[in-house]
């Protein structure tokens, strides 16, 4: 898992820049060949993949006029409320848990084994439990999201306070630290960059999994234009769920990373 | 299950081996342990005997242990438990192959081609802030309940990943190698297969066994919606015929299944690295 996890942080640390004058251009060469395949070459047909006018047309009834029970500021508020609530829950109680386990190994002894045992079940498996217990309403879609959540954030916290420099810990102690200043100003600063990375992919799975969840069956949300739009057969609208969910997602990330120079201010590169 | 069998047994000395040189009373922690499972299972079985909770929402382990055996010898939704297994994995091995296939060479030509990647990078970032599983609808609308479908969430999945890895693995590989083997006269598809990805392999690796899982999840979703076989189909038929124990039974299938495939996967990994140290 930690190997995982610092691949996918190499990843998307080192990735260049999508702003830039060439990725501009690549853009526009997909939209220019999304605009002539559906149009004029007539390669895809409209009830395959919309075209750019369908696309912008599902937009705009779904800003003004609303799709699947409510407009897209209903739809979209609905399903991030629901991903902060339990993304917030989770990390909390995540985040706890990884270092009540890093900092006592009879802590670890006792729950790692059992957390082991559960973590290879997918989110997405749960899904079905969870509507049986508690419905199509949100109390299912929080469950799911919070479960989602909750072991990235358990493992990666304890992988970044099993990872704290023993060195570091032995001069905070000579020096006369307390426990409690030990695991405030030694421990979880020393441990932050792992517990963010376990928040950040914390963060992808609530998306993915709030999306499942909804497209499986629920009354609003994001997934929930999505489940109607391809019941309804709406390439369009398919097309513009999917891009809001897309924002959605990179919204949220961004917004996470602003957090994490705020929380880490020595780690500006 | 051959292939399960053996993973488990060749893990079990090195998790053994981990154990023993991390902690030192190993008897505490087996102890603990053992503990930790009794709270969950004992729990569990208390829970669902006392009544406290109808059977229908919460069977007991041992109603759930009897409901793997029933639905391995008596057909539900279909087939049995063994043949919607079967029937997942090979959409999975399917989307996983593919994702490989287009994947790694892609990454690869990006890492090594500054054109290449600057062309791909910026669409390929954008794709894949998309959900895997918010593919479906397209997917039903594409392929309808054929095998397309859940193989695009699959390898939507499972693309990244091995793109990402890939690309790392081929920036990675020191610049005077690549010039030297092309002044050599090495084509483009010998510098792809010859060295590009050998250079490549620990990261191309660690890349396939993080596309191995979400893959497996995201088959997971797909077939909770749009299949008519395998183990989340099994799972939503339980759901709507409110059968707790099924749903249960079907996430035991999964949880082992990803399990054995993620030991697997290491195994490789392991035995490869060591190879490219000797």
């Amino acid at each position: 898992m930690a190997q995982a996890v610092r691949a996918g942080r190499r990843g998307r640390a080192g990735m260049p820049q999508v702003v830039s004058r060439g990725g501009l251009l690549s853009f526009l060469v997909v939209l220019g060949l999304w605009a002539l395949a559906t149009g004029p070459l007539d390669l895809v047909g409209p009830a395959r993949f919309p075209s750019p006018a369908d696309f912008w047309q599902s937009g705009v009834q779904i800003v003004t006029r609303g799709y699947a029970g409510g407009t897209l500021l209903t739809q979209v508020w609905h399903s991030l409320r629901l991903v902060l609530f339990g993304f917030v829950v989770a990390s909390a109680t995540g985040v706890g848990l990884g270092l009540l386990m890093g900092l006592s190994p009879r802590a670890e002894k006792l729950i790692n084994p059992t957390f082991l045992l559960l973590r290879p079940i997918p989110p997405l498996a749960w899904i079905p439990l969870a509507i049986l217990w508690f419905g199509l309403g949100d109390a299912a879609k929080i469950f799911v999201i919070w479960y989602a959540a909750f072991v990235p954030s358990v493992i990666n916290t304890l992988t970044g306070v099993r990872g704290v420099d023993r060195t570091i810990l032995s001069a905070a102690e000579v020096h006369g630290a307390s426990r409690s200043q030990l695991v405030r100003d030694v421990v979880i600063p020393a441990a932050l960059p792992m517990i963010f990375t376990g928040l950040r992919l914390s963060l992808q799975a609530c998306w993915t999994t709030l999306v499942a969840a909804e497209l499986v069956g629920a009354f609003f949300g994001i997934g929930r234009v999505l489940m109607t739009a391809s019941q309804d057969v709406n390439p369009g609208m398919i097309l513009f769920a999917m891009v809001c969910v897309a924002i959605l997602g990179a919204g949220t990330t961004w917004l996470l990373g602003t957090l994490e120079r705020r929380a880490m201010p020595w780690r500006q590169a | 299950m051959t292939t399960l069998s053996n993973a488990a047994n060749a893990t079990a000395p090195k998790a053994a081996r981990r154990m023993r040189r991390r902690l030192p009373g190993i008897g505490e922690s087996l102890v603990l342990s053992l503990a930790g499972f009794a709270i969950l299972f004992g729990g569990w079985w208390l829970l669902a005997r006392s009544g406290l909770v109808p059977e229908q929402v919460l069977p007991g382990p041992d109603a759930v242990l009897a409901e793997i055996l029933h639905l391995m010898r008596t057909p539900f939704a279909g087939s049995t438990l063994q043949m919607h297994l079967l029937s997942s994995i090979g959409r999975y091995l399917m989307g996983l192959a593919l994702a490989v296939a287009v994947g790694l060479p892609l990454g690869l030509l990006m890492g090594w081609s500054r054109r290449v990647e600057r062309a791909i990078s910026p669409v390929f970032e954008a794709l894949r802030f998309i959900a895997p599983i918010a593919w479906l609808p397209f997917a039903t609308l594409w392929f309808g309940t054929g095998i397309g479908g859940p193989i695009l969430i699959i390898f939507s999945g499972a693309f990244p990943p091995c793109v990402i890895n890939a690309y790392y693995g081929a920036k990675l590989i020191p610049t005077p190698i690549l010039e030297a083997s092309r002044t050599l006269g090495a084509s483009s598809l010998r510098m792809l297969t010859d060295v590009l990805a050998p250079g490549a392999l620990p990261s191309i690796i660690a890349g396939v066994r993080i596309a191995a899982g979400i893959g497996w999840q995201s088959l997971v979703g797909a077939e909770l919606i749009v299949v008519s076989s395998g183990v989340g189909y099994l799972m939503m038929q339980g759901q709507t015929n409110l059968s707790t124990a099924v749903v249960m039974a079907g996430m035991a299938a999964i949880g082992v299944t990803g399990f054995a495939i993620d030991v697997l996967l290491r195994l490789i990994e392991s035995r490869i690295q060591k190879g490219a140290l000797a």
